[in-house]
């Protein structure tokens, strides 16, 4: 049984697909940023950004909607920013029955971009893991002066991640093959339950432990020295100069038009 | 929705770029000063053990118990991974965590990445690791003390994570500020503990089982840097985050005073850590419920340590 953790990644031949990953990773960076610049209520910004993504999904052939429908993802934080409705100052457009919070229209403007900021940012960064190979994206991290070590023990995690989340799966079974209970019987106490669920993650803990160190061992059989050596090389063409040029000058045109307003 | 124990991964788009770029400044700090103190200790072992590590704290995520009303306990693992590993390597792992989870999974935004990791990594790990080694130094290092110090240390790296994430909204314009720490530390205070049980129940099968991975401890220690480390980082925090809120109250701030209605529902949470969240005697609301969090933590971290050294008397009676 595996959980869901099925690689984010999807082939499809589309040229977005075969940019050089550093200038994926980069573009959407910068689309992220220009999101995060777009001002409160300017729709005509957000709406071009949204475009952008939309057409960047159907051009790297995951069709329209790819990122659109996974981008609930970072609904549920949305909360957080909800209270903005009731505490910004300003024309009251309505009042919530019985309890007498009145709803601002500048705080529903906020509220609202907040949301769309994050909602069209969301789709960026599903986008650049959906046409970039994981292994690849980590690759332009280093390449990009993340520190190498830290690239690194992403790569290995991201290595081990099925192995361990698989074995997580197995445990949790085991726990709900042996601990049931049945209707009618008393639910066991929530200290009792943590208790178990500590006595996992302190076995998992445990054989993750020790199996670093089979790995660490089957490395230095096999000459490891402390240095990764990675057989991938990417090289920048003009394909992808063009393509960094067209994203940078789209996203600064569509700021310079927002702020222009 | 599995791997997202609590509410602490911010999103892109939540903080303005500015606080975020200052997110990545510290993170990044603090991830090279953690990847040289680690790899003193650990050499060439570092990469494929802190990777595994890091792969397990987020299978370990995934182990999880119903609570009341639908919720279910679960581990963010700062605490447990700096219990067991010292607060470099757990900042180490928290951020290959935190970073797979904003890659791969988009829970957590890229830009704001800098903050998720300090919250979530650096301060979530020295909290606890300091809260765990301080309960033991005052209430002695027998069994009982050392589950009452992971259990503290638990929930203490939760709140502290909570009222950073609180805060770092705020300040982004967010989330009001009261409303913003009051609530997180209301849900946090909840949340941790499930983190406190789960932290104490993994290092007391630790004991039991290999109690020398508890009691060599720390794999990367560093103690006396890391202790510079969070007087700066705390002092840096505090003037960072309170420079734009001593000037002038953002705005919403004299309304949500005003509608008193609204704030004494966030308030009225059934688990909280004292009455109101708030002390008469200070005026600004925002510092009034961060002062409720620290008396809070410190009422944790003394239950603790008298926990602790009566469990040490208890076990030493009995020897």
């Amino acid at each position: 049984m595996h959980f869901d953790l099925t690689d984010q990644y999807r082939a499809r031949p589309s040229a977005i697909h075969r940019l050089d990953p550093r200038v994926k990773v980069v573009v959407a960076v910068l689309f992220i940023l220009a999101c995060s610049l777009v001002p409160v209520g300017a729709w005509a910004g957000f709406a071009g950004l949204l475009v952008l993504v939309v057409l960047a999904s159907a051009g790297s052939r995951l069709g329209p909607a790819f990122a659109l429908r996974r981008s609930y993802v970072a609904l549920p934080f949305a909360l957080v920013a909800v209270p903005l409705l009731f505490t910004v100052p300003g024309d009251v457009i309505f009042t919530v029955p019985g309890l007498g919070w009145t709803a601002s229209a500048q705080g529903l403007e906020r509220f609202l971009s907040v949301l769309l900021r994050s909602w069209i940012a969301i789709q960026a960064a599903i986008l650049l893991t959906a046409v970039t190979p994981f292994p690849d994206l980590l690759w332009a991290l280093g390449a990009l002066r993340l520190p190498r070590t830290l690239v690194a023990t992403i790569g290995f995690m991201y290595r081990y991640l099925f192995v361990l989340t698989d074995e997580a799966a197995r445990m949790l079974r085991a726990r709900a093959a042996r601990a049931s209970h049945p209707p009618g019987s008393r639910r066991p106490g929530v200290v009792w339950q943590a208790r178990v669920a500590g006595n996992m993650v302190g076995s998992l803990f445990l054989r993750a432990l020790e199996r670093s160190e089979r790995v660490h061992a089957a490395m230095l059989a096999r000459g490891y020295n402390g240095q990764l050596p990675s057989l991938t090389a990417h090289h920048l063409h003009l394909a992808d100069w063009i393509a960094t040029a067209l994203a940078v000058l789209l996203l600064a045109g569509l700021l310079a038009v927002v702020y222009r307003r | 929705m599995w791997f997202s124990p609590a509410a602490l991964h911010i999103p892109d788009g939540f903080l303005t770029p500015l606080i975020a770029a200052i997110g990545w400044v510290l993170a990044i700090a603090m991830i090279v000063i953690a990847i040289r103190q680690t790899n003193r200790q650990l050499g060439e072992r570092q990469i494929p053990m802190m990777g595994i590590l890091a792969a397990f704290i987020f299978a370990a995520q995934a182990i999880n118990f119903p609570v009341a009303a639908g919720t279910s306990g679960h581990l963010i693992g700062a605490a447990l991974a700096a219990i067991v590993m010292g607060p470099w390597a757990a900042t180490l792992i928290m951020t290959a965590v935190v970073a797979v989870q904003a890659l791969l999974f988009q829970d957590g935004g890229l830009l704001v990445m800098g903050w998720n990791i300090m919250n979530m990594g650096v301060l979530a790990a020295f909290s606890g690791f300091f809260t765990y080694r301080l309960v033991r130094r005052y209430a002695g290092a027998s069994r009982g003390a050392t589950l009452a110090a992971a259990s503290a240390a638990g929930w203490i790296s939760v709140m502290v994570a909570a009222v950073a994430t609180a805060l770092e909204l705020a300040v982004s314009g967010t989330s009001p500020l009261v409303l913003a720490t009051a609530a997180m530390a209301g849900v946090h205070a909840f949340i941790g503990i499930g983190e406190g049980l789960i932290t104490m129940a993994a290092v007391g099968l630790l004991l039991a089982t290999r109690p020398d991975v508890v009691q060599g401890g720390a794999v990367a220690p560093g103690q006396r840097s890391a202790s510079y480390v969070l007087v700066g980082l705390g002092i840096a925090l505090l003037v960072a985050l309170f420079s734009p809120l001593a000037s002038s109250s953002p705005d919403g701030l004299e309304f949500v005073a005003e509608q008193q209605g609204f704030l004494g529902l966030a308030l009225s949470s059934p688990y909280e850590v004292l009455p109101d969240y708030s002390i008469p005697f200070v005026s600004n609301p925002a510092l009034t419920t961060i002062l409720a969090v620290a008396i809070g933590a410190l009422i944790v971290f003394g239950g603790a340590v008298l926990i602790g050294w009566l469990a040490t008397r208890r076990e030493a009676a009995r020897a």
